[in-house]
């Protein structure tokens, strides 16, 4: 697969190497290879979905079904695809490697880490083998502590472990980046990328437990009947969404800091510039992180929460959405005076700022009190959050996987290809998710498999767009895996970016430095350009 | 490369990171755990509030005397087990295993009264459901969910405490390495200190609360 | 073929919501063109290998940063006002209305008009009434969501909620549940169907015989036993129920609360958590005993007598 010299792919090819391994960049690879797994077959609920929605009166699936999918679509991409990408593939792999150390703080904690996504993933695979969930991936009692006839334990169950797993990933980068900085490697010396992991670190560690009570408190409830949540045991219902929503805020924000780190990483090799702001782009992160904490009540605005709450929740989503645009004008900003290239990272990123901008505006909508109690419950908000998600969080995945392939692998890609993709993919986004707007403001509900038939129209763009987008999808995984054996053998440094994980091989050694690194100088610097956009030799 | 010191783990440029990361990685986890119990916290506060008279009679059934006692018993073995810390910094080998016992010991009968005071609720009807005891109020079940949700928890936490305070008893009993381990210690001998705060918050929660209204 | 792209506006306040809406379309057109004509700009013009005047710049980056952020933030108070009291004429219902109304359960909604007419999955209001719903659950959480009026509400199993429009336009508007309920959540859909008031009358009329609300929440006060104690002539110290919807009722831990739809639920259910100050808690638990409907008849009869004397005891 590499060259002659030793790297941490080939430093062993026994499975026991792989399955008992401590090295984090295996850990990387091993979690890549299990979230591809679950994001298909949630993909493949979804089509089906979407299939359905081709008539307003479907018949493709029965209804209980049609529950199902939307469940499994859901909690797989939530917990067994999105919380994970980023941090466990990405983070896993670059964060010691950017701070130049030899691996994270507790390497055999990582391995637990991938064990109990695995775990916790194959209770999930196994209750939708026996016959799926149908209360949404997020279990609103009493309908799911008492309602529904569907394998809702079992479900819990391996959320509940998995989110052990994400909480330990936390820890552990948390520790590594405070404690294992190379010599002169400040924090404001700190790439991006390990600003925004850190952030997103905290919130997995702060706020997966109470997912992991909430879900627990729920199953008791189920199993036992008895509990807190169901009005026919003196409990309360809207006790059990202030919970789920205390944790499942912040979630989102642990799948879009990553992103955004990625986002910073690659417009400036892209653009060969320093970012503009560094400090502000920082701070973002922390900021995002903590007033996301604050911000859980505006998924509850006609819960019969109180007015006040209201108020309060929907000013503090304001303020949250303000890191964000700072952050979107900054990378704007770097690119004036850049000397900018289109390769395929860059073209994902550049779509990912188009799409975040939107989806993020629309939070804005979400966030207006009077607006959000008419699209509320809506495609408005499906398409809002699959901007993000999908739009943001899902194309900065992928332009991150197009950036550190070669490191990772140690092959490059086929260059047109990639690029053609990634158009591919903006383009069936957008036709797939902007009609829901639509959608959602004309009234269309959501988690209904039959709708009014003045909506079909539509809905046939929204599954048009999905075929598109399926295939941006597909390519990127068949030439990524034509690569491994194919493609062109990658030098260290291929994309001349500046990072410590770029001045070591490609793949790494398994001990990721010859010799550790001594940090001199501020991240990202580029040198000064000409007018031609090449570098001057000074 | 790293120096070949068969007390630093290789990822690590020395001791002293290995120790620092060590700490910052338990308080990190104490953090998580404080978030755990948190959400059952939150649900006694929203509960309480609505129902307060209905607390008041169900904490009155609780057993003042068992709960008493554990609580004495679990401050005592914090104190064993501070004191098994500072010996193990003073690199005294017997009486380190000596208060390790005793907080081991302290832990047991924490536990054993517990069962005894749980065999005594159960056999009260003082368990949610169907068989709960018709002469207390329909939100005392709420409460008494809240009992055993939370105390349960706790009791899962000290036999977690109990085992890895167990293993590192016999570690360091069998190696005789004490200054190998002491940041070990000291970080078993802080999240034992966790699970007594815990508890320090659930006593008069659960027991004395509203006892006399 | 029938491509809406708007929905109508049919309620007092949808014009409303609607300027929110299309103020923040306008805003984010503005933001769109603020970011994306300079990124494009600076795509195309400081592409590689174009020349271009690339010399860093020494820009007062923190002045740039500040700016670009106190005017969002600005601008963000501003929607968030404007929202809130759209949001605050949506919550607080005007003084006089017409009361309806409306228990949700899997997978139907079933409306009750005061005058005793029940419809299942459509709702008969008159134009230019402001209309107050109050709204059940028998037992999961759904939502009352009509898209023409721009309103929607969680009906949360164990407590009332409540809705308040005022319909502008005459006709037939969709409303769905908007919260997941279970298999056939898709199918609790219906029809409000927003008449003249003269019409809306005759509706009412036509309607075979029946007991007003107010009638069947009397009988069923004397089936459940209520009258037994709380009647004027009984010999059991209890409270009155007339003049009692509206009043300051004192309770037994020295707190006062106002006597609405959500604490006779609370004293129907659970008495023994409300009790009045200067009575005992002896009434039983009715809890698990009526159902969301039978609560409401009940209401109706009690908000009945709010302004009756209670019969003197002999």
């Amino acid at each position: 697969m590499s060259d002659a010299r030793q790297n941490y792919l080939s430093a062993g090819d026994t499975v026991k190497s792989w399955l008992l391994t401590t090295d984090h960049k295996r850990i990387g690879i091993l979690f890549l290879l299990s979230i591809l797994f679950f994001f298909s077959i949630a993909a493949a609920a979804a089509a089906l979905m979407r299939l359905e929605l081709l008539h307003p009166q479907g018949h493709l699936v029965v209804p209980d079904t049609y529950n199902k999918l939307f469940t499994i679509h859901g909690v797989l991409m939530v917990w067994f695809f999105l919380i994970p990408s980023i941090p466990s593939v990405l983070g896993n792999f670059l964060v010691p490697l950017m701070i130049g150390a030899r691996d994270v703080a507790f390497p055999r904690l990582n391995l637990l880490s991938w064990y109990l996504f695995l775990t916790g993933g194959f209770f999930a695979f196994h209750a939708v083998i026996l016959g799926g969930v149908d209360t949404g991936w997020t279990f609103y009692t009493p309908y799911s502590s008492a309602y529904s006839n569907s394998h809702v334990v079992e479900m819990a169950l391996g959320i509940f472990i998995a989110g052990f797993g994400s909480i330990l990933t936390g820890l552990n980068f948390i520790i590594t980046i405070q404690t294992m900085r190379a010599p002169g490697l400040t924090w404001f010396r700190l790439p991006l990328f390990v600003w925004s992991m850190f952030a997103t670190s905290i919130i997995l560690v702060l706020a997966t437990p109470v997912l992991a009570i909430t879900l627990l408190l729920m199953g008791v409830e189920r199993v036992w009947g008895i509990g807190l949540f169901n009005p026919k045991l003196g409990g309360d219902p809207v006790l059990f969404q202030h919970l789920f929503w205390f944790y499942s805020h912040p979630a989102v924000y642990i799948m879009i800091l990553p992103g955004m780190g990625v986002v910073s990483e690659v417009i400036t090799c892209f653009a060969r510039k320093q970012i503009f702001g560094y400090k502000f782009v920082a701070f973002s992160s922390v900021a995002i992180a903590i007033i996301g904490f604050l911000v859980w009540g505006h998924h509850m605005f006609v819960s019969t929460q109180s007015l006040y709450a209201g108020l309060t929740f929907s000013l503090l989503s304001f303020l949250v959405a303000i890191p964000s645009a700072i952050k979107v004008f900054n990378w704007t900003a770097t690119l004036y005076r850049g000397s900018i290239s289109f390769e395929a990272p860059m073209l994902y990123i550049i779509g990912f700022i188009g799409l975040f901008v939107v989806g993020g505006l629309t939070g804005l909508f979400l966030a207006t009190l009077a607006v959000d109690v008419h699209v509320h419950g809506t495609y408005f908000v499906v398409a809002h959050f699959h901007y993000i998600m999908v739009g943001g969080m899902v194309t900065a995945f992928m332009g991150g996987l197009h950036y550190w392939w070669p490191k990772m692998t140690g092959r490059l890609y086929p260059r047109r290809l990639a690029q053609v993709a990634a158009i591919i993919l903006f383009i069936g986004f957008n036709l797939t998710f902007f009609p829901q707007f639509i959608l959602g403001y004309l009234g269309m509900p959501r988690r209904v498999h039959d709708y009014a038939p003045e909506f079909q129209f539509y809905n046939v763009c929204s599954t048009c767009g999905a075929a598109i987008l399926g295939l941006g999808y597909l390519l990127p995984l068949l030439y990524f895996v034509w690569s491994l054996r194919y493609g062109q053998k990658a030098a260290d440094n291929p994309w001349q970016a500046t990072g410590l994980e770029w001045k070591t091989t490609s793949p790494p050694p398994k001990h990721n430095f010859e010799v550790i690194p001594v940090v001199t100088e501020d991240p990202y610097n580029y040198p000064p350009l000409n007018d031609y956009g090449e570098h001057e030799h000074a | 490369m790293p120096e070949a010191n068969p007390t630093v783990a290789e990822q690590f440029d020395d001791r002293q990171q290995q120790r620092d990361a060590a700490t910052l990685g338990m308080w990190t986890f104490l953090a998580t755990e404080v978030l755990f119990f948190g959400g059952l916290f939150l649900a006694y506060t929203v509960y309480r509030h609505f129902y307060y008279d209905d607390f008041g009679a169900g904490s009155k059934r609780t057993d003042l005397v068992f709960g008493t006692t554990n609580s004495v018993i679990l401050i005592t073995s914090s104190l064993s087990v501070a004191l098994a810390v500072r010996a193990a910094n003073l690199n005294n080998l017997k009486s380190t295993l000596r208060w390790l016992v005793v907080t081991l010991l302290l832990a047991a009968s924490f536990l054993v009264i517990k069962g005894f005071e749980y065999h005594k609720d159960i056999a009260s009807n003082l368990v949610p459901g169907p068989n709960f005891t018709p002469t207390l109020p329909l939100h005392a079940q709420t409460f008494f969910w809240l009992y055993w949700a939370m105390t349960g928890l706790h009791a899962v936490h000290v036999m977690v405490g109990m085992s890895v305070l167990t293993a590192i008893t016999l570690l360091v009993w069998r190696q005789r390495n004490l200054p190998a381990k002491r940041t070990t210690i000291e970080l078993a001998g802080l999240y034992w200190h966790f699970v007594d705060i815990v508890w320090l918050f659930l006593y008069p929660l659960l027991y004395l609360v509203n006892r006399h209204s | 073929m029938n491509v809406p792209f708007f929905p109508p506006e049919a309620s007092s306040l949808a014009p409303e919501t609607d300027h929110l809406y299309f103020f923040l379309l306008g805003l984010s057109l503005f933001v769109m063109v603020f970011v994306f004509v300079p990124l494009t700009f600076f795509l195309f013009k400081y592409r590689r290998g174009r020349r271009a005047n690339r010399a860093a710049l020494n820009l007062p980056t923190n002045r740039i940063e500040i700016t670009w952020t106190v005017i969002p933030t600005l601008i963000s108070l501003g929607i968030f006002g404007a929202g809130a009291s759209v949001y605050f004429k949506e919550e607080v219902p005007p003084q006089h209305y017409l009361d309806v109304n409306v228990i949700g359960k899997q997978w139907m909604w079933k409306i009750q008009h005061q005058e005793g007419n029940s419809e299942i999955n459509e709702l008969h209001v008159p134009v230019n009434q402001a209309i107050k719903l109050t709204l059940g659950s028998e037992d999961v959480i759904h939502s009352f969501f009509i898209p023409a009026f721009r309103l929607k509400q969680d009906v949360v199993p164990g407590r009332f909620a409540t809705e308040w429009f005022q319909p502008t336009r005459t006709g037939t508007y969709r409303f769905y549940c908007s919260e997941y309920c279970g298999m056939d959540h898709a199918k609790m859909e219906g029809f409000v169907y927003v008449m003249p008031a003269a019409e809306y009358k005759q509706w009412l009329e036509q309607a075979p015989p029946r007991n007003t609300l107010a009638q069947s929440g009397e009988k069923l006060y004397r089936i459940l036993g209520c009258s037994g104690c709380h009647d004027g002539q009984t010999l059991v110290h209890a409270p009155p129920m007339e003049g009692l919807y509206g009043a300051l009722v004192p309770l037994g831990d020295g707190t006062t609360v106002r006597a609405d739809e959500t604490y006779l639920r609370a004293s129907i259910l659970q008495p023994a958590s409300h009790t009045v100050a200067g009575y005992q808690p002896v009434m039983p638990a009715y809890q698990g005993r009526v159902s969301e409907e039978q609560l409401m008849e009940l209401i109706a009869y009690i908000k009945s007598v709010a302004h009756s004397e209670p019969l003197k005891k002999p």
